[in-house]
């Protein structure tokens, strides 16, 4: 086995792979980027060397640069986890030139499955089902439809010339083929100039289901078992499970036997992913499987294979690469019981799923037995804008799938991060999903039920705009306390923070901002308990209970809640069993400090990159002139002039990186 | 450490008519309190807030620290005088907490006949500005106002505790080195200019405030020049050209903010001298108050079972406490503050004076704040008590309570009526505060004993002249000044014209006397230097 390892990547991949190598004594070395300086893995592993910037193309993807990290520090071996440089052939062909071990399959293995038509020519060969379709020159139409009733229906009729979904039509019978031939060769002719089509078996429902395979370098290959993973937005994975749901036995078997003969068509060699698509018969059940591709790397979503098959397969990985056979043959893996797995990301469901920078200024995952969190971030860590938002993969293990669900929901809820946006809320409802739950699942499940998945936003309700004012008014008495106890005078009844008026109370008003508008809540203070009421309502008996370490407990009405809360700053961010609510306080007294200010300066809304700078200094704009541009989130946003004004400074030019609030422009006098 | 007990019992008739007769008198202050805290109406108020100003109360509101307690002086000031249309004189004042530490504020009412000076308005701010001065706490005055009250200037403008003391006292503290502020954010015309002119740093709201010591109509009849009271005294001017204002707010919430942070970057520390304890609430209820008084003020009743409800854990150690027994000494802790409590538990003996003459200099030496709750008719008369010179051992009561330096604080409970008056801390003997219960009676005696007085002298009189005196006119002599004394003896009279800081609930004694101190320790407690005691 090797002594010392280097772990050419980041974030959770890394941490999970230091993990392994320690638990075997193995020594690790972490690469990093700048914006990777203080970032977790680099604090678990036993060396870190530096990379380069931020940006992958300047450091994760660098092979040259982590090849002579791996010499500099005497690592045996590179484990390139998944994405960055796992899949790149030519860094294989490096490391094996520099007698530096890589933890994964032969170059020329990644090669072969890398192009896409001669990884099926090669899968064909060996024997490894393909989707059944019609390729050739001879476009007589009684030879089409002769391959058309050979393929099996229903079928896609495609111009060969197509693209954009122009010149499709999707037959059902045999009956129908020749008018749609017609009809789609017409088309084809008019769009593209050429009525040459191709037909090819139209899948319907088809689930995502992969077959995780594992060779050795001395002839041995296994497979250990399937993973579904046809809950997708985008054909971005989002849930993943093993085995797959209604999966029958002789299917599996079939499946393991072509995953198998497909990676040793390739002499394959370490652990890797057969991706099949599936038929979905009329009761439910996967049919027919096509060869997609093969993912020649640990997948993202490999812990639910170790969960349900008890093997570490990191380990696994080691071992093969180390020389080593594989650690069990075919008859002694076992899949047992039901794992499940969602990839808890740092997006907007809301907002398109774009992607939320900022920092985890709260993180905080569940515990419990059956709960396996993998993550590479802590709290307080920044979600920067150069890499996957991945905050963590949740995993949950059950005897069966349901209970695998409800273990998996339930962490979910206990899962808080706040200071950027999750999926979490999202994710809890694809958990929670009728269909979903009695395994009716196809790689359209996302798309077809948007508008119960993505209902908008929650605007807090009653209950959540209280705890957040109780929320306020105890921190407010806290503060008040702290600056009493700090005068000398810790006890003092002027640091109460009830509105204490002689003969009357005097009501506290605080008001919220969410994303729609301004919140707002009155609470007066009445002997033992606030009454609050918020805008539009009747007054509410409220009471603070008491904190926990990660939220308040509150009694509202009659009824006592909970709430997980972050405060950073006057952002409050609230978490309730299923949603995630944020309130900006707004102080009325800091708001008009900023109304004199605002006039003459303007700020950046959120960290980004200025594209372009459309004044300069001295020039004299109107209301609404465009200023400059800056891109964040992968949107533009232009910067415009608030008033009419002279352009005082501009401290950032073009390709400038800018932080939340940075001053962009400044105007001379009053703008 | 000895804790009161109670033999209150709730469920008792005397109880029960207790708690109705107390619950009226509340509820009977607090709707004249609410009347009085809309100022000067619907109408002047919505003209205020059609000009995009602050209501007075919202500005001291806004100026606090969220939540913060307020703890407001003189509510009814004026009540009952000048037809009633100057409801809290035209002025708000009390102290709050801005930016952490304990601060004066004094808010004219614009709403109330455009915030100007009544003679009543003029005592409330200098007795703001007093007990701001003693207690050393930075002064915040939120100017808005037209001045002196022209049709009553003869009570306004001459006298030594007129108009000008206002500035005599900002001068004053600010040598002493006690902040002050001043927001314009209205008017600040003639005399009432130098409010923000004399402050150490004033903040001037854009379009509002103005600041001249002749407004344009004088200036027009003086020198022909026609000018508007923006570009005469608008925060422009001040804040650009003449230098009379240091900050330029945008509107009322930007000045307060502004105001908020001079407060916070004052660079003050409150001394303590006190050993500090952490707080426990009373064991007996405070709520019980209510009940325990006697609605007849002749009623006598213990006062510890007063003691009990205001003091930390109803821990009471009594100092002589067989001695002397009319009035009871001893030492407490409320809110965590050590106190020194000398309260009347009947009329005052030569025993019971020296006793606290005696306990206030054990508090004097000590340096243990003193607290006065009084319900007292008054030094025992008689010739046997004379003969035992009651009237040397009143004195020594009295020369003790007016020379210590420790921080005094009277409540009257009930009666507080002649001598008994400057023996236990009145008005005369500089209190911090004094507030007054809602049932509680003030004048020189009772006004039986008045009556009695006058109509005995009146018929000794008739009988030398040998006249003599029907029961029924001897009555209707009587009647009027018993009636008299009831009107000038109520707590709302005596509110009125500031014999006292406010009246207060009692359920709220033990938090109303934890903000007094708290507030007072921000001045250091000197040592105390006792006049000659008549032997």
């Amino acid at each position: 086995m090797f002594k010392r390892i280097l772990i050419a990547n980041r974030g959770e991949i890394a941490c999970r792979v230091i993990e392994t190598a320690r638990r075997l004594g193995i020594e690790t070395v972490a690469v990093y980027s700048d914006a990777d300086a203080k970032a977790m893995h680099v604090d678990l592993a036993d060396y870190a060397v530096r990379l380069g910037p931020a940006p992958a193309r300047e450091s994760y993807l660098r092979g040259e640069l982590i090849l002579q990290a791996a010499k500099d520090t005497g690592a045996e071996a590179i484990h390139p986890g998944y994405g960055f440089l796992s899949e790149n052939a030519d860094f294989a062909d490096a490391c094996d030139k520099a007698g530096i071990v890589f933890i994964g399959p032969p170059a020329d293995a990644i090669r072969a499955m890398g192009s896409k038509s001669e990884a099926k020519a090669l899968m064909g060969k060996a024997g490894v089902p393909l989707t059944p379709g019609y390729h050739g020159a001879d476009q007589d139409p009684a030879h089409l439809k002769a391959e058309a009733d050979r393929i099996g229906y229903p079928v896609l009729i495609k111009a060969s010339a197509g693209g954009g979904g122009k010149g499709m039509r999707l037959v059902e019978r045999t009956e129908d083929f020749d008018e749609a031939l017609a009809s789609c060769r017409r088309e084809a002719s008019a769009s593209f100039g050429d009525d040459r089509v191709l037909v090819e078996r139209f899948v319907t429902r088809p689930r995502h289901i992969e077959m995780q395979v594992f060779a050795d370098s001395h002839g041995n290959a296994v497979h250990l078992f399937e993973r579904d993973c046809s809950i997708q937005r985008r054909h971005q994975k989002v849930v993943e499970e093993a085995t797959a749901p209604g999966m029958p036995e002789d299917l599996r078997q079939r499946m393991g036997e072509a995953a198998v003969a497909a990676a040793k068509a390739v002499g394959y060699r370490g652990a890797g992913t057969v991706e099949f698509i599936a038929e979905t018969r009329p009761d439910g059940t996967p049919g027919d499987f096509f060869f997609m591709e093969m993912n020649t790397r640990l997948q993202v979503e490999h812990p639910v294979t170790e969960l349900v098959t008890g093997q570490d397969l990191v380990e696994w990985q080691l071992r093969v690469a180390a020389g080593e056979t594989l650690p069990m043959d075919q008859s002694e893996i076992f899949a047992f019981g039901h794992a499940m797995e969602v990839r808890l990301y740092a997006e907007d469901p809301d907002g398109g799923f774009l992607p939320s920078i900022g920092t985890l200024n709260r993180l905080r995952f569940p515990d419990g037995n059956d709960i396996r969190v993998d993550t590479g971030v802590r709290e307080g860590d920044e979600v920067s804008p150069h890499y996957d938002p991945m905050i963590a993969k949740l995993i949950a293990f059950g005897d069966d799938r349901k209970e695998a669900i409800r273990k998996l929901i339930a962490a979910l809820r206990a899962t808080e991060a706040a200071g950027i946006t999750t999926n979490r809320d999202f994710l809890i409802r694809v958990l929670a999903d009728k269909d979903f739950q009695e395994g009716t699942l196809d790689t359209g499940f996302i798309a077809a039920r948007e508008a119960a998945l993505l209902p908008g936003r929650a605007r807090a309700d009653e209950a959540v705009l209280i705890a957040a004012a109780l929320a306020v008014l105890d921190g407010e008495a806290q503060s008040a306390r702290r600056r009493a106890a700090a005068a000398g005078d810790p006890h003092s009844p002027w640091a109460m923070a009830t509105g204490w008026r002689l003969n009357d109370s005097g009501p506290v008003d605080l008001r919220f901002r969410d994303f729609e508008g301004e919140r707002s809540v009155s609470a007066r203070f009445d002997s033992s308990h606030w009454r609050c009421r918020v805008e539009g309502g009747d007054p509410v008996e409220a009471l603070l209970l008491g904190w926990d370490s990660d939220g308040l407990r509150v009694r509202i009405g009659g009824t006592l809640m909970r709430f997980g809360l972050d405060r950073t700053g006057e952002r409050f961010t609230l978490f309730s069993p299923s949603h995630t609510y944020v309130l900006d306080r707004i102080d009325p007294l800091a708001a008009a400090t900023g109304a004199d200010q605002s006039d003459h300066a303007l700020t950046a809304p959120m960290p980004g990159k200025v594209t372009a700078v459309f004044v300069k200094k001295g020039d004299a704009v109107k209301a609404g002139t465009s200023l400059m541009i800056l891109e964040a989130m992968k949107m533009e946003h232009t910067i415009k002039a608030p008033a009419d004004g002279v352009i005082e400074t501009l401290p950032y030019a073009e390709g400038d990186q800018v932080g939340d609030g940075a001053v962009l422009v400044t105007f001379e006098g009053d703008a | 450490m000895s804790v009161l007990t109670t033999t209150y019992d709730p469920r008792s008739e005397e109880a029960a008519a207790n708690r109705a007769a107390m619950t009226a008198l509340m509820d009977d202050l607090k709707t004249r309190l609410a009347a009085v805290k809309v100022g000067g109406g619907e109408k002047a108020r919505e003209r205020h807030l059609s000009r995009g100003k602050l209501l007075p109360r919202e500005r001291v509101r806004t100026l606090l620290d969220p939540g913060a307690p307020f703890l407001e002086l003189s509510q009814l000031a004026a009540y009952g005088m000048y037809d009633d249309e100057v409801p809290s004189a035209g002025v708000i004042t009390g102290i709050g907490r801005v930016a952490g530490q304990e601060c004066m504020i004094v808010a004219n009412d614009a709403t109330v006949k455009g915030g100007t000076y009544y003679p009543m308005t003029v005592k409330k701010h200098i007795r703001a500005q007093e007990v701001a001065w003693q207690n050393r706490l930075p002064c915040v005055y939120l100017v808005d106002s037209g001045g002196a009250n022209l049709p009553n200037q003869d009570e306004v403008f001459p006298d030594r505790d007129h108009f000008g003391r206002i500035f005599y006292h900002q001068a004053n503290m600010s040598a002493d080195g006690i902040a002050q502020i001043a927001v314009v954010m209205g008017s600040c015309t003639a005399g009432g200019a130098y409010v923000p002119a004399m402050s150490d740093e004033s903040i001037i709201v854009r379009n509002q405030g103005t600041i001249f010591l002749g407004g344009p109509p004088l200036v027009k009849a003086a020198t022909g020049e026609v000018v508007s009271a923006e570009n005469l005294g608008g925060a422009d001017v001040h804040s650009r050209i003449s230098g009379v204002t240091d900050h330029m707010a945008e509107n009322d919430t930007h000045a307060l903010s502004i105001a908020r942070r001079i407060v916070g970057n004052l660079n003050r520390v409150k001394p303590s001298s006190l050993k500090i304890r952490d707080p426990k609430d009373p064991l007996l209820n405070p709520d019980d108050l209510y009940g325990v008084v006697p609605s007849d003020l002749k009623k006598p009743y213990d006062v510890r079972e007063v003691i009990g409800r205001i003091v930390d854990g109803s821990e009471f150690d009594e100092f002589k406490k067989l001695y002397g027994t009319t009035l009871v000494c001893g030492f407490a802790h409320i809110w965590g503050y050590p106190v020194g409590i000398v309260a009347n538990n009947g009329i005052l003996f030569s025993e019971s004076a020296q006793k606290g003459a005696h306990f206030v200099e054990l508090c004097s030496q000590r340096g243990i704040p003193l607290i006065f709750l009084q319900n007292i008719t008054g030094f025992m008369v008689g010739s046997k008590y004379e003969s035992g010179g009651i009237a040397k051992d009143g004195a020594k009561l009295v020369t003790a309570v007016a020379t210590t330096s420790v921080p005094k604080f009277t409540v009257i409970l009930g009666g507080s009526f002649g001598a008994g008056n400057y023996g236990m801390c009145g008005r005369a003997y500089s209190p911090r505060f004094l507030w007054m219960w809602p049932n509680a009676r003030i004048s020189v005696m009772g006004g039986e004993q008045a009556a009695n007085v006058l109509a005995t002298v009146k018929e000794d009189n008739m009988v030398k002249a040998g006249q003599t005196w029907a029961a029924e006119d001897k009555e209707a002599f009587m009647d009027p000044i018993r009636q008299q004394y009831e009107h000038q003896g109520h707590p709302y009279y005596a509110s009125a014209r500031l014999w006292d800081d406010g009246i207060i609930d009692p359920k709220d004694t033990r938090t109303v006397l934890g903000l007094g101190l708290s507030a007072a320790l921000n001045a250091p407690i000197e040592p105390t230097r006792f006049g000659v005691f008549r032997m």
